[in-house]
């Protein structure tokens, strides 16, 4: 930048369910969690499954930032549009 | 005959199970998730026991509560369905040290039946073609490649604990095959605990074509024909029937013949099913043998007259089998559609949810096998087969006219299912001249994503 300074403001996006299903933090039970709370995600990086009948898909980052808040807990059923995580994101 | 039987099951399998039980006055006993309490084999069972919480490795796979359950109800055999325990060699063997009659084979048949290397083996022994393939698991790239030169491409790399279409990895050249082999190490060890994999030659567009198989404790063993289930995404069958339009009758007698001989080289015992691939040039390979009842078997029962889980549990109690598929005189045209609840326009997206529109097709020529009902809610914890439509008529053009006809009929709703997706199927001109092969259902699909 020009003048040398970068401004980033912090917003502040929800990940919610896209449907009910299980909710995985992590790949396979041995295995560590995609993300913990104060770690840097790119768009689109994994954060967590969720299987629906069997079916298994990709819980993705909507943005680049900081997870803040885990807000389900692992191997627990979740609703349509439950929050799952929230993300501070920069802009 | 025995006088209760447990169902370890769920869903609509388990509704034909106890359907058939009742026929042959049979008492019965569902076990159930707390999930299911309102499921329909729970309300048409005589008896029921609640055996664990909703996820499925807490109750239908809970070895555990269902001996429990079994003892408890002084069950005298335990019929597993599909899926969950059918194909547990540990489970049918706890069920004989606990004096309880396993339904199925043995419990050495489903341990190799589990073991595809083995399996293969001993059929090539018998003379059975085998479909080329190494021997033993691969572990190393440099391994890969030389034995992918030998066979040539296309190989498919598949994880030896694989199963339902799962830890496949095409390869059209070493290139490919250099990039994929690590990668199908790690998915059979994220999948199935280890990563064992072996390589098979690729067969280009071929046909799957499977024989129900028969077998009585005394080594009698005959086959009911085959079915053709080459309509499949993902590996996962869509569209049966029976019989296939691309067998003659010499190739039926020829490849019926290799499939009792397939169930006979591991000393087969009760139901079971001989896949096999057919080439373009009528070479037949044999796949795999599947050790329990078929999601599919409903096409063998209209063209030949057979219950299949009546003779099963026949078998079971060990009586014997009195007739060969000859003596059946099979006749007309089967053809079963899954009807999912799977958004076809949406990459097949599971749709959970309350049925509330249900209006099941009926009339002439038409079998609905189902556990739905109206308010019914689906589940998230379990698959989305939601029913399987089968249509019967003495031609296939006239099977094909009714599935057509009753798919229009058939209305579930809100939730998305695969009744659209079969209503084209049924109007495209090489699937009504019989002309398809694995592949056939790539052109419905719009362009997947490589992931889901």
């Amino acid at each position: 930048m020009s003048n040398g300074l970068s401004v980033t403001t912090a917003k502040r996006v929800e990940v919610r369910a896209p449907m009910s299903g299980i909710f995985y933090r992590k790949p396979a039970p041995d295995q560590l969690p995609y993300v913990e709370v104060g770690h840097t995600v790119e768009k689109k990086q994994v954060l967590a499954l969720l299987e629906t009948m069997k079916v298994f898909q990709k819980i993705k980052s909507p943005a680049a930032g900081k997870i803040v808040e885990i807000a389900t807990e692992n191997e627990t059923a979740v609703k349509d549009q439950d929050l799952l995580f929230v993300i501070e994101a920069q802009s | 005959m025995f006088s209760k039987i447990l169902i370890a099951n769920r869903g609509e399998i388990a509704v034909r199970i106890i359907r058939a039980c009742q026929e042959l006055g049979i008492h019965t006993v569902a076990v159930y998730s707390e999930a299911d309490l309102n499921s329909l084999h729970v309300r048409l069972a005589d008896e029921k026991l609640c055996i664990g919480s909703p996820m499925s490795r807490k109750s239908y796979l809970n070895i555990e509560n269902i001996i429990a359950a079994a003892k408890a109800t002084k069950a005298e055999a335990i019929h597993p369905g599909y899926g969950y325990l059918a194909e547990n060699g540990q489970f049918a063997k706890r069920c004989a040290s606990e004096g309880l009659v396993f339904i199925g084979p043995t419990p050495e048949n489903l341990d190799l039946a589990g073991d595809k290397i083995t399996a293969k083996s001993i059929m090539e022994k018998a003379g059975i073609p085998i479909i080329p393939c190494s021997r033993g698991t691969i572990d190393t790239l440099e391994e890969a490649v030389r034995f992918c030169k030998k066979i040539g491409y296309p190989v498919m790399i598949k994880a030896t604990a694989g199963g339902g279409g799962r830890g496949i990895r095409i390869c059209t050249s070493e290139e490919i095959l250099r990039e994929e082999f690590a990668v199908a190490r790690m998915e059979a060890r994220a999948a199935f605990g280890h990563d064992g994999v072996y390589i098979e030659k690729g067969i280009v567009d071929p046909r799957h074509v499977e024989f129900q198989i028969l077998a009585d404790q005394w080594g009698t063993i005959i086959h009911l024909g085959e079915r053709d289930c080459s309509i499949q995404r993902r590996y996962q069958k869509l569209v049966e029937e029976s019989p296939s339009p691309r067998l003659t009758p010499q190739l039926r007698l020829k490849m019926g013949e290799t499939a009792i001989a397939a169930a006979k080289a591991v000393k087969y015992f009760n139901a079971g099913t001989v896949e096999f691939l057919l080439d373009q040039e009528d070479q037949f390979y044999f796949m795999e043998i599947n050790a329990r009842i078929q999601v599919e078997h409903p096409v063998t029962e209209l063209v030949t007259g057979i219950d299949l889980i009546k003779e099963q549990i026949r078998l079971a109690s060990g009586e014997r089998l009195g007739y060969r598929y000859e003596d059946l005189k099979p006749r007309g045209w089967a053809i079963e559609c899954r009807i999912n609840a799977e958004d076809p326009e949406r990459n097949f997206l599971p749709c959970p949810g309350v049925i509330e529109e249900y209006h099941p097709p009926g009339g002439f020529g038409i079998r609905l096998d189902t556990h739905i009902y109206q308010g019914y809610e689906l589940p998230m914890f379990y698959d989305s087969l939601i029913g399987k439509l089968v249509s019967y008529d003495l031609t296939r053009d006239g099977a094909i006219q009714i599935m057509k006809r009753a798919l229009k009929e058939f209305r579930v709703k809100p939730i998305k299912t695969t009744i659209p997706l079969y209503l084209k199927i049924m109007d495209d001109p090489f699937f009504r001249q019989g002309q398809f092969s694995t592949s056939f259902i790539k052109k419905f699909l719009p362009e997947e994503e490589d992931e889901t």
